[in-house]
């Protein structure tokens, strides 16, 4: 059983990380459509993918956010992902198969999944 | 959208964009009634009269990147498809509340599905708001409050892997307890 004492040794282990950890204000984003739009082509399992994907690789430099429906429904689950210093990139119809190879290319490696852009996608 | 957990994902994007900082989601099952209902609610900004007349019209928005406003509407047609029906109140500064009454039994009820899924999400995007959940079957009840929760973490986020882990965990523990089985789809 999950119990309240459980959740104090998180709590204790997660503060000493926290003062190894550095300023996250360089950190990659990724921003996921969660409007009826997005929720209804599929984000939630996209959002879930990102996260274990993200988790999996222990990547600390990049923080998970949402936006709503930004006028493109038909090419929801849309994903951008803005990486400082660098232009946004709009990745459209994404689904959970795709994310690994988005992290991994992308948020790990700096280069964009043209194939998977909306540019890519609208042809 | 295939499962009622969906929907309770985007009415909560709603008190998210009205500016709540506690949102309220429970699920109650009576089998007897044959009912299942979901009320969520928040203290989000509220609606005027005008507004909350034009809710469930399709072509009614506040938003300015498209002209059409899906959500409420497909959730009042979920509802009604099972013999249901949607109610909203609301009250400017106070905040508003949604409530959707299905027939449990009625063959077009869709599934509650992965509310775990749902309630995951929502945390994990917006650390800084409150959530409650409430699930009930037949009187027997789990919840689960995140300003409990953040009163033990103090300065560690939820949205700390770990944290998220736990509330996962305790969620599918506390469902299959109620529900008395392992798989937790109703």
């Amino acid at each position: 059983m999950k119990s309240l004492a459980e959740l104090q040794a998180i709590r204790d282990k997660a503060r000493m990380q926290m003062q190894m950890r550095k300023d996250n204000s360089e950190a990659i984003r990724v921003v996921i459509g969660m409007a009826t739009c997005g929720i209804s082509a599929g984000a939630r399992p996209v959002l879930n993918a990102f996260v274990q994907e993200i988790e999996k690789r222990r990547l600390e430099n990049v923080v998970v956010t949402q936006t709503g429906c930004i006028g493109m429904c038909q090419f929801e689950p849309i994903v951008e992902v803005f990486v400082p210093g660098k232009d946004k990139v709009t990745y459209a119809k994404v689904t959970p198969e795709k994310v690994p190879r988005i992290v991994a290319d992308h948020l790990v490696n700096g280069n964009p999944v043209m194939e998977y852009t909306i540019g890519s996608v609208m042809k | 959208m295939q499962e009622l957990s969906l929907y309770i994902l985007d009415i909560v994007q709603n008190s998210i964009s009205a500016g709540a900082s506690r949102i309220e989601i429970s699920v109650d099952e009576d089998t007897a009634a044959d009912t299942l209902a979901i009320e969520i609610s928040d203290n989000g900004c509220g609606m005027t009269e005008e507004q909350l007349k034009r809710v469930s019209d399709p072509f009614y928005t506040t938003r300015t990147t498209r002209r059409v406003g899906m959500g409420i509407p497909l959730f009042r047609l979920a509802a009604e498809q099972s013999g249901g029906s949607l109610e909203i109140s609301s009250e400017p500064g106070k905040g508003t509340r949604v409530s959707a009454r299905f027939v449990r039994s009625h063959v077009n009820r869709l599934p509650l599905g992965d509310v775990c899924g749902t309630l995951t999400a929502l945390i994990r995007l917006n650390p800084n708001l409150d959530f409650c959940y409430m699930q009930s079957l037949d009187g027997r009840s789990f919840s689960i409050d995140t300003s409990e929760l953040r009163r033990i973490l103090g300065d560690v986020p939820l949205d700390n892997p770990d944290v998220m882990s736990w509330i996962a965990g305790y969620f599918n523990e506390q469902s299959e307890l109620l529900s008395g089985e392992t798989d937790q789809t109703i």
